[in-house]
């Protein structure tokens, strides 16, 4: 299906095919595998070093929750970029999304809230869009603006707003809303239940496939399975159908697409006010997961959600295990996992073990020793303390992010017309 | 030709008027949404803004941001975004400060150390970035992001007691050793209260970061790479290795941003250090245009807008309206510049091409004459 489509515009059809290419060695079975691989050693290393938490249900819902605001603000990152748009507002876009969400949360119902916070952030990018697409304003200047913008209109109209009458009586203050119903969350009935007593065995194995199922499948907030489909529609939208294609293309090479017909600005505007809308989302669900607006309360998830788009090369699989792994480390530090990063340093030095062992094979000598190195020096590490100190954990996804962009960059490729400005009409 | 120097005047002062006009436009209208009548705030904000304590007051806030916006605007030059000014800053001004309470020498001596060791962490923190960047292609822009972060977290594990930290018994807070008396950095005594003495070094910053990129080789580079790298790389400069050292400087200059607080005001770095003036710097180097009489500009709107909010308060408004005023004078700022660029430049294809058209008639006179 998608071949078809693609040949019809024929500068994007290499580009595209080849891409593809490069990322299809990983067939389904192959990546069922790889997990099947992680899920045994994780839950070996959680029994030899006794961290139940690693794998328990808490510590999964806890990922989870954090994953999701950072996942929907990459995927507002991945919509706008593929069109070609840096969005650095995101961060704003987030706050609008916060502050608007948790007003209508507040004043009418939950349901309502995210309506708003959505439309809120849709204004956000629908101004992103303007400056940058319409005015050619540099992509990423145009972003930190928003950003300084968003965070004072919104601060100003807290004052006004839940500073004042009935708000004020029920809890507001000018840094904090009055609280938010809670959404509707599902649990599925029964299953949960049975996954919980087995998870409490602490069986190798069993118990950490309980704990992670139990933690996917109790108490799931329906913002949470609303960005599940939000991820399965964009991969759908964008690789699926032929305004996803369109829309790539005014990424990749908007001069080409201008000369098919392509309505290039169009796009961009749609892709950048969607963006906006996901970010306001993420937005919304820190809102109603605290229950509150609260002042800088996204504190700088919007550029995390970046970061985590471009950890997963701007494909929404990866997004999606870029944003888990922040909100992995997330829960860890809001559980005070200290016991379970101090596991995790065990499982970090086998998996660098393995990967001296593999580079020895591909005959990668030098890379080799790097990786046995840092092995040993982990294992040492883990050997000879019992915990590690609570800004480790605090600092961990960040650094692990520099690791593997370090890593991994080179590998990485950005839809080829990122962040450049252009203007209708300029390939002559 | 005298009248087309008048017209590039007018079209240099085009950019800033719109701008600010747009921004108030903006603040009016959202005021009075809120119910607000905006012309009296407006004279209030200046009233307020330019009494004598508050001129002090915005001598003392535009310091570090006009030294957070030359430290940015280093990077602007040369088409890097460095947003990790606000966590070098940091992190240079904690161990500055950490280094400082340590000793007890000479102020002669002891303040031209804490400066350097501000420096050196500042650049050292940058050069993280610099180095990701030209070795693995990691951008700046989210590596520095990451850094930011990564420098509070190091801050809250040294900033502990028998780490480097001290409990400060009065105040219930956790700092750092204070600063022996003997290298706290002269004031500016006023009427009112004093002007911080790092300020000269803040004038001698712009100075240098004027001379260093209009009148020497190296600024030429740095600026030749911002402009266009294949061809910087064809004249022989070496781009990698003009990104690490130009983030060096942008990081060393990150590092004197809080030195005016730390010796002329606090003396000692705790959890209430400044924070955010990283952010402020990107604000003030765009309002500058990167140009360093334009970037001190900036920098005391910025102090202005933010003392001058506080006298709103008496008056019935909320001074929050000053992010409002904020946010959209940059927005209107880079808008501006951009339809005043364009405008310009179709004016300049337009001049020319009646030049040409004027010189090919006179040819074809020539020809049949």
């Amino acid at each position: 299906m998608t071949a078809t489509a693609t040949q019809t515009p024929p500068p994007a059809a290499p580009r595209a095919a080849g891409g593809k290419g490069g990322r299809t060695r990983l067939s389904v079975p192959v990546i069922l595998l790889i997990v099947a691989a992680a899920i045994i050693v994780v839950s070996a290393v959680r029994a030899i070093a006794g961290a139940d938490d690693v794998t328990s249900s808490g510590q999964i819902a806890g990922a989870l929750t954090g994953a999701v605001p950072i996942a929907l603000a990459g995927l507002g990152g991945l919509w706008s970029e593929r069109a070609g748009v840096v969005n650095i507002g995101l961060e704003g876009m987030m706050i609008l999304g916060t502050f608007f969400g948790a007003w209508a949360g507040w004043s009418l119902n939950p349901w309502m809230g995210v309506l708003a916070g959505v439309l809120g952030g849709m204004a956000g990018g629908l101004l992103h869009a303007i400056v940058t697409v319409t005015f050619g304003v540099d992509q990423i200047i145009a972003g930190v603006a928003i950003n300084i913008l968003a965070a004072g209109v919104t601060a100003y109209l807290a004052k006004r707003i839940f500073n004042v009458g009935k708000a004020a009586t029920e809890g507001g203050t000018p840094k904090q809303s009055p609280p938010i119903e809670d959404i509707k969350s599902f649990t599925v009935p029964g299953l949960s239940h049975w996954l919980s007593t087995l998870e409490k065995h602490h069986w190798f194995l069993i118990s950490d496939l309980a704990g992670i199922v139990g933690g996917l499948v109790t108490n799931i907030s329906s913002l949470t399975l609303l960005a599940v489909v939000l991820f399965v529609a964009t991969f759908f939208v964008l690789w699926r159908t032929s305004f996803g294609l369109r829309l790539r293309s005014c990424g990749e090479n908007p001069v080409a697409a201008e000369s098919l017909g392509v309505n290039v600005y169009l796009y961009k505007y749609v892709a950048v006010t969607v963006s906006g809308g996901l970010a306001g989302l993420g937005g919304v669900f820190l809102a109603i997961g605290t229950h509150f607006y609260l002042e800088g309360q996204t504190s700088g998830r919007g550029y995390i959600g970046l970061a985590a788009m471009i950890f997963g090369n701007w494909r929404p699989g990866g997004l999606a295990m870029g944003a888990g792994l922040f909100g992995y480390a997330d829960s860890l530090q809001l559980r005070s996992g200290s016991d379970s990063v101090h596991a995790l340093l065990l499982l970090l030095a086998v998996l660098l073990l393995a990967m001296a062992i593999w580079k020895y094979v591909r005959k990668a000598y030098v890379s080799a020793g790097f990786a046995l190195g840092f092995a040993v020096l982990l294992a040492v590490w883990y050997a000879t303390t019992d915990t590690v100190a609570d800004e480790i954990v605090q600092a961990s996804p960040y650094v692990a992010t520099l690791l593997v962009m370090g890593l991994s960059a080179q590998r990485l490729r950005m839809p080829k017309a990122d962040g450049l400005p252009y203007r209708k009409g300029q390939g002559g | 030709m005298k009248k087309f120097d008048k017209d590039r005047v007018l079209l240099g002062l085009a950019a800033p008027v719109l701008s600010v006009l747009g921004a108030l436009i903006v603040t009016g209208l959202v005021l009075l949404a809120s119910g607000k009548e905006p012309f009296h705030a407006f004279h209030v904000m200046l009233t307020y803004g330019s009494k004598s304590d508050s001129q002090v007051y915005i001598l003392n806030k535009a310091t570090p941001y006009y030294l957070s916006g030359l430290a940015v605007a280093i990077g602007f030059r040369m088409n890097l975004f460095n947003i990790g000014v606000d966590g070098q800053y940091r992190l240079a001004a904690f161990f500055a400060a950490a280094v400082g309470g340590s000793m007890s020498i000479p102020g002669v001596i002891q303040i031209p150390i804490i400066i350097l060791t501000a420096m050196v962490v500042g650049a050292a923190w940058a050069a993280i970035a610099g180095v990701l960047k030209v070795t693995r292609g990691v951008s700046e822009v989210i590596s520095t992001i990451m850094l930011n972060s990564i420098a509070g977290i190091v801050i809250g594990f040294f900033l502990q007691d028998g780490r480097l930290g001290v409990t400060d018994k009065l105040a219930n807070t956790i700092t750092t050793k204070p600063i022996p008396p003997g290298s706290h950095l002269f004031n500016f005594t006023t009427q009112t209260d004093p002007v911080v003495g790092f300020i000269v070094f803040a004038g001698l910053a712009g100075v240098v970061y004027w001379f260093v990129l209009s009148r020497t080789r190296f600024g030429f580079d740095l600026r030749s790479v911002g402009r266009s790298d294949s061809a910087a790389q064809a004249s022989g400069v070496s781009v990698k290795k003009m990104v690490v050292v130009s983030m060096l400087i942008s990081g060393a200059m990150a590092g004197l941003v809080g030195m005016s607080t730390l010796l002329n005001q606090s003396y000692q770095f705790s959890t209430d250090f400044p924070a955010g003036i990283g952010f402020t710097g990107i604000a003030v180097a765009l309002l500058g245009r990167n140009n360093p009489i334009g970037i001190a500009i900036g920098a005391l709107l910025w102090a202005f807008l933010e003392r001058a909010s506080n006298g709103l308060e008496f008056e019935g408004y909320d001074k929050e309206i000053v992010g409002v005023i904020q946010g959209a004078i940059v927005l209107a700022v880079v808008i501006a510049y951009e339809l005043v660029r364009r405008y310009g430049l179709a004016r300049q294809q337009r001049q020319v091409g009646a030049e040409l058209a004027a010189a090919g008639s006179d040819d074809k006179q020539e020809v049949t004459a």
